[in-house]
């Protein structure tokens, strides 16, 4: 198999501009550090140093990017040595970064979706007192997913893994006066935790098996482990992965994250760190190649993603919380992609490429709706804002589209290759994969055209209302520092599937890192029919959305007699539920016991040996006054062991 | 020049103490001089790990005079790699700890020249039991060091000081006879062997190492149960909540910042290379109690109501992972182990400090009297939250390093107990980011904050509570803190490197050539 090969041979070391990759960690955690330490001096410009480093990064991340084009295919694979992080004996963890077009094509998706973010915050948290620190924290972040995708090991990676998991609970909970932000923050926080184990105990089986946890070493002899070993491997790299990327059984804290400031929806909950899973696979790709258990787990896990996701996405009034359930169905669709192998790692890839450019303006075009409508998420209180946001309005749209699989726009390409290579699979699992994807298709353009209608057509409901804090709605259109990343992001929305598929280009160009695209099996039905086929079902899931939410006036509170299908989507299909009573409730009781069991049997008996020792019949508390007495029993007590023990050593 | 520096760290702190004890009509200069001593301190810790060559002889620094001959018995001092970086440790905390409790209210009647010639004391007897080479010298010093702690909890301490003084007192107390009791009974055996009797660690080592297995057994036990009460293993652990929960702040650092870790470097030192084939076959015993300590202590953590107590189990849990990693037999788990004393003296004291002021702005040592803090003390909520990350061995922080290499180095051999100490992990998420959440984040709420402006309750708005951020002086106890939480993180290697030829030689005494993971491959 060459791509084995290209991924694992040896990186060349890094030359040229390659040589100042440090720099890509350096800018955003030099402004991280200034805008931390300066406090309140650096008010008045931190967001400026915060764009601009994440800029600078870009910048750099481009011209190093342009520098590889013109190499051969295996000189693209760089590596940069900066120091030996964690020696011990025969394990050298190395502080190091691949450069290749794998980690490059994140470095230009984190650093430019990361600018048009930043520089939108600029206008989003112009009224937050704490706009500096934001900053900080998303240039924190910025130099943690780096780090993840840069890191030339897979405890580098661990290192980036877990240090956006941190700016992401720092960012979720930034309004943390707020109870549900600074429960949801912490929640996240655990659930990742809980795929990072898993991402742990892979690392060390690679180095109890390997004796190495660098890339191109583990990726030149994971062949030569047995398949159990590496069917473990790579399950466990699959749950580290469930984790950051909100999928089945670890998707609970992804919709609860929203609670954080639109923009770090944007970029850290839609378009870059939540995808890190799907990164991890790809990266993995020597190690999945070799499993094709494994890798069915993996698709297994997407597809049930990708369908929970449409399903709960139907049900939501919240803007956000739809978009959030879109998400953890999309990564569901790269997931699945992914799991695909050979002839899906690529495709997973480009489908989480577009899915950054649309979806990050997706919620940055809801960001804009809830500027404009006092941070409103319900969208019952929505309604005909098309004509009061004409830019916002156009550039969701235009996302909406994208997302949807509309002919032409980026999504119709990334995610219908997906739904091609599933289909091809041999025997059931082609019709069952295929035939999910397919379903998720009429589903995602339900919930989406429900989401279109009931926040820019129609009645305009607001003008009755009230928000919450009792002003009125005064919808409006947001300020150019914010419409201009959207504007840029619907133009990527539109053009970048095209322009990443057109001739194979990005699968070419990830060739080095992913090996050869390979073409699907079997499909069952040629691609004309598919792709007709996904078509009509997208027109089925607009229409259908049309017949329930457009033709009619949407009511302002929320139906409570419905269906058990729409109960169950309200209740996220029960996964909280499932946690609370499989963890939280047993964990508190048993908890609550223990710390009983504390106090009374362990330290009661001890406190009460310790009392039968000193001959005293009363408890240990009441040793103030036989304090002497206990004591001198003590010593006794201990001069007799001295002896026993020095009878045991003689005559043993 | 080694030589010198480590008696010269035996007797300053030793003169120091007594200097200071005149002092009691001045508080201030009491203070002063105690600073200035403690800092000087620090400065010959430094300038003895420039002096220390890694690769070098086993024992450095090493100096010896007769005591009591008749019975073999000298004061020899002496360290490796595991006892300097403990004494730098120690070096680094004390002066934290004294510049920590400047401003703090002494009981009525009791002067700060009490508590910090006592403070100094305590400091000489710690690099004492560290540095002694003769292992009569190490049981006195180890019981000696209980005398000043005793005090300075029963006398400085809270208002059931006076139990807890004497439970800590009596356990560890105990613990050290059982301890003397073994001790006797490898004299007797080198008396056997050589014709005449010693204490002397390294003739011992040589002596006693091929002893039968059961007679190893019974004197490992002597030594460990000694040392599982001090660095508290589960069951032995109960004393430690109680002491944690009544000693003033700074005398929590110092007593589980550095006092506990005498139990786990008394497992490398003593257990290990005297005891080869005990310890070896007592590891799944140890194992059990390991991963015991990390989910009890744990769990525990997450269900405690009182701040310092809460601290307590927090290491309990932590010293849970400590016996793990010295009992894998592996390089990586070894040097992970004794990194983690490092790191846990750093992150877990800082912690305190953080806490320790937390309550001397709301009075109350209960979780439930404070809520929201972070609104009124951003600063203090920051550095809270550093410290509790570092708690929770996030990469970047150094805690990260040792639970990393404590876990990736057992498994080879102990895979079952470091997947289970895995799951400590996550608890140790629960218990820190809830703490936050319940001290820091969500409205300003609680009576220890809200009842400040006037009496408890009496505030009608939360956020008028006035409570005032850090201080200078604050700050300055915490930012070498944080400096080196965050530099050990990314840059672990010069505290790797010293401990690494010392942790090769424990392994090569206990005989455990066990390959760290499969070098095979390699």
């Amino acid at each position: 198999m060459t791509h084995t090969l290209l991924a694992a041979e040896g990186a060349l070391p890094a030359a040229g501009v390659a040589q100042s990759a440090w720099l890509l960690l350096a800018l955003p955690l030099f402004g991280a550090a200034v805008l931390l330490l300066g406090g309140k001096a650096t008010n008045k410009w931190g967001h400026l140093l915060g764009c601009a480093t994440v800029i600078l990064a870009f910048v750099y991340g481009l011209t190093l990017f342009l520098s590889t084009t013109s190499l051969k295919a295996a000189d693209r694979i760089q590596e940069l040595h900066l120091f030996s992080w964690i020696p011990v004996d025969s394990l050298s963890i190395d502080f190091g970064l691949r450069l290749d077009p794998l980690s490059l094509t994140f470095v230009l998706l984190i650093t430019g979706v990361g600018s048009l973010i930043h520089v939108y915050s600029i206008g989003y948290m112009s009224h937050d007192t704490d706009r500096r620190k934001f900053f900080a924290y998303l240039n924190l972040f910025v130099a943690a997913m780096l780090l993840l995708v840069l890191g030339n090991g897979f405890v580098t990676l661990y290192f980036g893994w877990e240090g956006v998991g941190l700016a992401s609970y720092l960012l979720i909970a930034f309004w943390q006066h707020k109870p549900a932000a600074a429960t949801a923050a912490k929640k996240a926080f655990l659930m990742n935790r809980v795929g990072d184990v898993g991402l742990a105990v892979a690392i060390f089986l690679m180095w109890a098996n390997l004796g190495t946890t660098q890339y191109t070493e583990v990726f030149a002899k994971i062949g030569t482990l047995d398949g159990g070993t590496v069917l473990a491997i790579s399950l466990l790299l699959l749950l580290g992965a469930c984790g950051k990327s909100g999928q089945f059984p670890l998707q609970a804290w992804l919709p609860d994250a929203m609670e954080g400031p639109t923009p770090v929806s944007a970029l850290i909950h839609a378009a870059t760190m939540v995808t890190a899973g799907v990164y991890l696979i790809a990266r993995s790709n020597p190690i999945y190649d070799l499993t094709a258990d494994g890798r069915l787990v993996v698709t297994i896990i997407g597809t049930v993603t990708l369908l929970i996701g449409c399903v709960i996405g139907c049900a939501y009034d919240d803007i956000k919380k739809v978009l959030a359930y879109s998400t953890v169905s999309q990564i569901g669709y790269m997931i699945l992609g992914v799991g695909l192998g050979p002839v899906g790692y690529a495709l997973g890839i480009t489908h989480l490429l577009t899915h950054g450019f649309f979806k990050a303006g997706l919620f940055l075009g809801a960001g804009s709706v809830m500027h404009g409508m006092n941070d409103e998420v319900d969208m019952r209180q929505y309604g005909g804002l098309a004509k009061k946001m004409p830019i916002t309005f156009a550039t969701f749209g235009l996302g909406y589209l994208a997302l949807i699989g509309f002919p032409f726009l980026s999504g119709f390409y990334s995610k219908d290759a997906i739904i091609e290579a599933a289909f091809g699979q041999e025997g059931w699992r082609g019709w069952v994969f295929g035939g999910a994807a397919m379903l998720g298709v009429a589903l995602t353009a339900f919930y989406m055209t429900r989401l279109m209608l009931m926040t820019f057509f129609g009645e305009q409901r607001w003008k009755n209302l009230k928000s919450s804090d009792g002003r009125d709605y005064h919808p409006h259109e947001s300020p150019a520092v914010m419409t201009v990343p959207m504007i840029i992001l619907a133009v990527g929305s539109v053009f970048a599937g095209f322009l990443l598929t057109n001739g194979n280009f990005l699968a070419n160009w990830l060739e080095p890192s992913l090996g050869e695209l390979k073409e699907a099996g079997h499909p069952p039905l040629p691609a004309a029919a598919m792709t007709a086929l996904s078509l009509g079902l997208m027109v089925v899931g607009v229409g259908l959305a049309w017949l329930f939410v457009g033709r009619k006036p949407v009511p302002v509170t929320k139906p409570e007699r419905v269906s058990w299908v729409v109960r169950a989507a309200r209740a996220d299909l029960y996964g909280n539920k499932l946690n609370e009573t499989l963890f939280a409730k047993p964990g508190e009781a048993l908890t609550k016991g223990l710390v009983i069991a504390d106090d009374k049997a362990v330290d009661g008996t001890v406190t009460g040996i310790a009392g039968a020792l000193a001959f005293l019949s009363s408890r240990l508390r009441r040793t103030q006054t036989g304090f002497v007495r206990s004591y001198a029993l003590t010593m006794l007590g201990g001069s007799v062991l001295v002896v026993a023990a020095l009878l045991m050593v003689r005559f043993s | 020049m080694g030589t010198g520096l480590l008696l010269a760290l035996l007797l300053l702190p030793l003169l120091g103490s007594l200097g200071v004890a005149f002092l009691k009509h001045d508080d201030l200069l009491a203070k002063r001089v105690t600073l200035g001593v403690t800092l000087l301190e620090l400065v010959l810790a430094v300038l003895a790990f420039t002096a220390y060559s890694p690769g070098g002889a086993r024992i450095q620094f090493a100096s010896s005079v007769d005591w009591i001959s008749q019975v073999g018995v000298h004061i020899s001092f002496g360290v490796d790699g595991i006892a300097l970086v403990m004494i730098g440790v120690i070096a680094l905390l004390v002066p934290i700890v004294v510049l920590a409790g400047w401003a703090d209210k002494l009981p009525q009647g009791r002067s700060a020249a009490g508590f910090l010639s006592l403070v100094l004391v305590q400091e000489a007897l710690m690099v004492g039991v560290f540095a002694a080479t003769d292992v009569f010298l190490f049981y006195v010093l180890f019981e000696i060091m209980l005398i000043p702690m005793y005090f300075l909890i029963g006398g400085y301490g809270g208002a059931r000081r006076q139990y807890a003084a004497v439970k800590f007192f009596l356990y560890s107390f105990l613990g050290g006879l059982i301890m003397l009791a073994s001790a006797i009974g490898c004299y007797a055996l080198a008396a056997d062997k050589l014709g005449k009797g010693t204490f002397d660690w390294a003739t011992l080592v040589q002596v006693v190492h091929d002893a039968p297995l059961e007679t190893q057994i019974w004197l490992f036990f002597g030594f460990f149960i000694a040392f599982a009460i001090k660095a508290p293993l589960v069951p032995l652990h109960t004393w430690l909540p109680d002491a944690a929960e009544q000693a003033p702040v700074g005398i929590a650092v110092i007593l589980v910042g550095v006092l506990d870790k005498v139990g786990t470097f008394g497992f490398l030192r003593y257990n290990l290379p005297m005891f080869p084939d005990a310890s070896k076959a007592l590891a799944p015993l140890v194992m059990v109690l390991g991963v015991l300590g990390v989910l009890y202590g744990s769990l525990l953590a997450t269900g405690q109501r009182d701040l310092k107590r809460f601290i307590a189990y927090v290491s309990i849990a932590h010293f849970g992972f400590i016996a793990i990693g010295i009992f894998a037999f592996t390089a990586q788990a070894q040097v992970g182990a004794v990194s983690y004393m490092v790191n846990h003296s750093l992150a877990t004291g800082m912690l305190i400090l953080v806490i320790g002021m937390v309550i001397a702005r709301g009075g109350s040592t209960s979780i439930a009297d404070y809520g929201g803090m972070a609104k009124l003390t951003p600063l203090l909520g920051g550095m809270f939250l550093i410290a509790g990350l570092s708690t929770l061995s996030l990469p970047g922080t150094n805690s990260f390093v040792s639970e990393f290499l404590v876990l990736l180095g057992s498994f080879p051999t102990q895979p079952v107990a470091a997947v289970l100490a895995t799951i400590g992990m996550i608890l140790a998420a629960l218990y820190v980011l809830w703490l936050y959440q319940r001290i820091m984040q969500g409205p300003v709420r609680g009576t220890a904050l809200v009842g400040i402006s006037g009496g408890p309750g009496s505030a009608t708005d939360p956020e008028k509570a006035k409570v005032l951020d850090l201080s200078g002086r604050e700050i300055a106890v915490l930012a070498p803190l944080v400096a080196l939480i965050v530099l050990l993180g990314v840059y672990p290697k010069p505290v790797l490197d010293v401990v690494n030829p010392s942790v090769t030689a424990t392994l090569t005494s206990v005989g455990a050539a066990v390959p760290a993971a499969a070098q095979e491959g390699k």
